[in-house]
């Protein structure tokens, strides 16, 4: 079972929920509470449900050998120009105003993943170079578009994507469920997953079989400046309004993080969707956990990054190993660049 | 698993009684998910001796390179060098403890001197800086020891891949003079190389050194070996002195049953050629041409035919073929394919007009290592039918399952990860991918490069077969009796330019297409 490639993010998820459960005794619990499900449980899932997005987008961007920092920037544009739009319209409660809103925040979206997208499949260049333009710049769009203020709406439909309710569960649980289910049948059930890997894994061998990376590299990107939307949407309308300082400020480092844990190489080729859900509930889950244990303030991002640390030695299979094969003879101290090279050289000859 | 009775005649003969193996393993295991890779493997090696280590692709023998210099820990068995129990934990360790090795590929860095190369790691060093003039001097006179003219200030890159593999010897030797393997150094080597190679492999025999020599080549083994371990599907197949085995009876070992029958071309084959070429081509090329890579050169591919591609490395066989599948583009010139212009700008839109490539460059351009056999297999049919119509499980399972036995690709399991598959199964593989698009013309660019007699044999066998059916195939091989044996006509390429097009008639030998090579005689 420890074979399985879920199982190290799925373990290591669960003993923190239960370490919690040390501190907090009703951890577990789930209340309904004015037709509502409560509960820490709830809390993760809900306010994780941003992240799950960006991890998700981030995911076949890293399958393909690329990155994108970008995404907390585009999270920022996002919130920052719905909430205008809400803000500036004669009917802010209106559903289409709500609907224009999220319209254009997604067109937007669409337009930035293209220049993503474009600079690397296009141009050529480096993907972290070539989101870092858009990360930095970013930020400030989103300032420009709310005049360096925080924009502040008021307007009931938009306030359930990201802070509502259907059918008792966060609406915004159900869209990222929704869109995490849609991805993997969008990948798995027709062959772009198998493209993907492809383009990944080998490009110049992918070319020579025929595949158009151009296509498929400027997918990825759009798709995760989308995805990054549909998050900036469920933050900016959890808090109904839109901080273009601070929304999904580090998200990217975050997402990234997300789909290591969950198994994702940054070298690109194989990715796995449901590993990416368990690492970006992972780290809700530290985050949620710093605030139940009464972790002082100061001292939760060294907290994080310990625990973090941890949980990819726990997954690194040559630190496991190493661990379980302690000998008494003990090895000499390998100068670790020279065995690498050996052994990328030697795989598959 | 003991040895078999052999392995006590060869010793008696070869080696005295009172001499003992530097290095011993005895019953080597080593298991991959799925694959038992080498299963209770022995090998003896004796002080000052060349020992060829033997068999077919994926019988095992990189493994146990592998094994000895520390890649893979082993599974099972025991490894005893000079009289003592030894554990191999790493490449570093390994080479710590005596054992040195040089790949095929050189591990070398190719923006330092050749000096450096030799020395990085051991500098000499004064006032806890480099001794930089110390560092040329012992670098000199390490090169001057085994009779070779290299100018040690040279960078690297500017070596011929010969001498490159030269100084990653030099560099082992220096480190450690024990046990020295060579991991399949000659090929890519020319004739006049590998015997600059063997010259300095004689030397250190003499000097005591025991030399693990990897190959695919017979003729090597009985030019300078002294004693061979065979393997077959992982197990030790037998030890044998080298001068007690003939070559039929070498290759029998290895493949494990008579030699595949490899007819040379017939009769009615060429016949039908013939009457193929009266018509109208499958592809022609006209001018083409890029410039820096090949001059401007005319050929046609007619239905059925095998178009041969023979010439030095890098006299442009390999520029040419690129061309005509759009992996690179042209300059100038034209395509036409089945009489009507065809713009090959990209791989895809050759594959549109059925032609396949399998690049002589399997690692960087053909496998993609982490996916499965399978997903290899599918992998151009996919790209083929577009995103949005996938091979569903089940017709790919079919696929893979009817390639595997059809090629008898091993492993036989469709969801191993390619890498852990040995070359010639991997070429296989990529040979299945394209075969399995129907395709009217098949580039081979050297589809039988570093795999072993039997899957070279079986390949050539695929090839005419395929091309009786009707496929027209365009043949690269460095082997000039393989192109001939195969090709109906023979493209001779010399220094980016292709200079002949000999029909082979029967009369054609390799001696006449060498001479071609080499004089460049026009047409």
């Amino acid at each position: 079972m420890t074979k399985h490639r879920l199982f190290w993010p799925a373990a290591v998820l669960l003993a923190l929920l239960l370490a919690n459960v040390a501190f907090n005794h009703d951890f577990f619990a789930i209340r309904v509470k004015e037709g509502h499900l409560y509960g820490s449980l709830i809390d993760i899932l809900q306010f994780g449900a941003p992240l799950v997005l960006v991890a998700l987008g981030m995911s076949l961007v890293i399958a393909t050998r690329g990155i994108d920092l970008s995404v907390g920037s585009t999270v920022a544009i996002s919130g920052a120009l719905a909430c205008e739009h809400i803000a500036t319209s004669a009917s802010p409660a209106a559903l289409s105003t709500v609907l224009e809103a999220v319209g254009i925040s997604l067109v937007v979206a669409l337009v930035l993943g293209l220049i993503n997208g474009l600079l690397v499949a296009r141009l050529d260049v480096q993907p972290i170079i070539a989101t870092l333009m858009l990360m930095v710049a970013g930020r400030g769009v989103a300032q420009l578009i709310t005049d360096g203020q925080i924009l502040t709406v008021s307007s009931a439909p938009y306030k359930l994507i990201g802070g509502g309710y259907w059918l008792t569960i966060p609406f915004a649980v159900i869209l990222a469920a929704v869109l995490v289910a849609l991805t993997g049948l969008l990948t798995r059930r027709t062959a772009l997953g198998l493209l993907i890997e492809s383009v990944g894994g080998n490009p110049t061998a992918s070319r020579l079989v025929g595949i158009r990376a151009t296509g498929l590299l400027t997918l990825v990107y759009v798709f995760s400046a989308l995805c990054a939307a549909v998050a900036g949407l469920m933050i900016s309308s959890n808090v109904s309004s839109a901080d273009g300082n601070n929304a999904g400020l580090w998200i990217e480092l975050d997402a990234i993080l997300a789909v290591v844990i969950g198994g994702g190489a940054l070298t690109g080729g194989r990715f796995s969707l449901g590993g990416t859900v368990l690492g970006a509930l992972i780290i809700q889950t530290l985050t949620t956990s710093v605030y139940s244990m009464g972790i002082p303030p100061e001292t939760t991002l060294v907290f994080k990054a310990l625990v973090v640390i941890a949980v990819c030695l726990v997954q690194s299979s040559a630190f496991r190993a190493k661990v379980n094969l302690r000998r008494p003879s003990s090895r000499p101290p390998l100068n670790p660049g020279r065995a690498r090279n050996v052994e990328k050289h030697e795989v598959g000859a | 698993m003991a040895g078999p009775p052999t392995t006590d005649r060869s010793l008696t003969t070869e080696v005295g009684a009172d001499r003992r193996p530097v290095l011993e393993l005895r019953g080597v295991r080593k298991e991959f998910p799925g694959v038992v890779a080498l299963d209770g493997v022995d090998l003896r090696l004796f002080p000052g001796e060349v020992h060829a280590l033997m068999g077919e692709n994926g019988a095992g023998k990189s493994t146990l390179i592998k094994v000895l210099t520390g890649v893979h820990p082993s599974d099972g068995g025991s490894v005893t060098l000079a009289g003592e129990d030894v554990h191999i934990s790493g490449p570093l360790q390994a080479q710590q403890t005596g054992i040195s090795t040089v790949y095929q590929e050189v591990n070398l860095c190719p923006n330092l001197s050749v000096a450096e190369n030799i020395l990085i790691g051991r500098e000499p060093r004064r006032f806890g800086m480099i001794h930089w003039p110390e560092l040329r001097r012992r670098a000199r006179e390490l090169v001057r020891d085994l009779d070779l003219d290299i100018d040690v200030s040279a960078p690297l890159s500017s070596c011929s891949l010969a001498v490159q593999q030269l100084v990653a010897i030099v560099r082992a030797v220096d480190i450690s003079a024990k046990v020295l393997i060579l991991d399949e150094p000659t090929s890519s080597l020319d004739r006049d190389e590998v015997r600059q190679l063997f010259t300095v492999m004689g030397r250190l025999r003499d000097q005591g050194v025991a030399i693990l020599f990897v190959t695919h080549f017979l003729d090597q083994v009985y030019d300078i070996c002294d004693r061979v371990t065979i393997l077959r599907n992982g197990r030790l197949e037998g030890e044998y002195a080298i001068g007690d085995l003939t070559r039929v009876q070498l290759v029998q070992r290895m493949i494990g049953g008579e030699l595949a029958e490899l007819d040379v071309l017939s009769d009615a084959s060429r016949a039908e050629a013939a009457e193929a070429a009266a018509g109208e081509p499958f592809l022609r090329a006209g001018a083409l041409a890029r410039r820096g890579s090949i001059a401007p050169f005319d050929l046609d591919i007619h239905v059925g035919e095998v178009v041969g591609l023979a010439g030095l490395l890098g006299s442009g066989r390999t520029e040419a073929a690129r061309l005509l599948f759009g992996a690179d583009q042209s300059d100038e010139g034209t395509i036409t394919v089945n009489g009507e212009p065809a713009a090959l700008r990209t791989p895809r839109a050759a594959i549109a007009h059925k032609i396949a490539f399998c690049s002589e460059n399997r690692k960087a351009e053909g496998l993609v290592g982490e996916l499965t056999v399978r997903e290899n297999l599918v992998l151009a049919l996919q790209a083929a039918r577009g995103w949005a119509r996938p091979l569903s499980r089940s017709k790919q399972d079919e696929l893979a399952r009817h390639w595997i036995s059809a090629l008898d690709i091993r492993p036989a399991s469709p969801e191993t990860q390619i890498r852990n598959l040995s070359g010639g199964n991997q070429q296989k593989v990529l040979l299945a991918r394209w075969l399995l698009t129907d395709p009217r013309l098949l580039i081979l660019d050297e589809p039988t490069r570093g795999i072993d007699v039997g899957a070279k044999a079986e390949i050539q066998k695929l090839v005419q077969r395929l091309s009786g059916e009707g496929m027209s195939v365009l043949f690269i091989s460095a082997e000039l009796e393989e192109v001939l044996r195969l090709s109906h006509r023979v493209g001779v390429l010399r220094d980016h330019r292709m200079v002949a097009t000999l029909t082979n008639d029967g009369t054609l030998t390799p001696e006449r297409i060498m001479a071609t090579i080499a004089t460049g005689a026009q047409k």
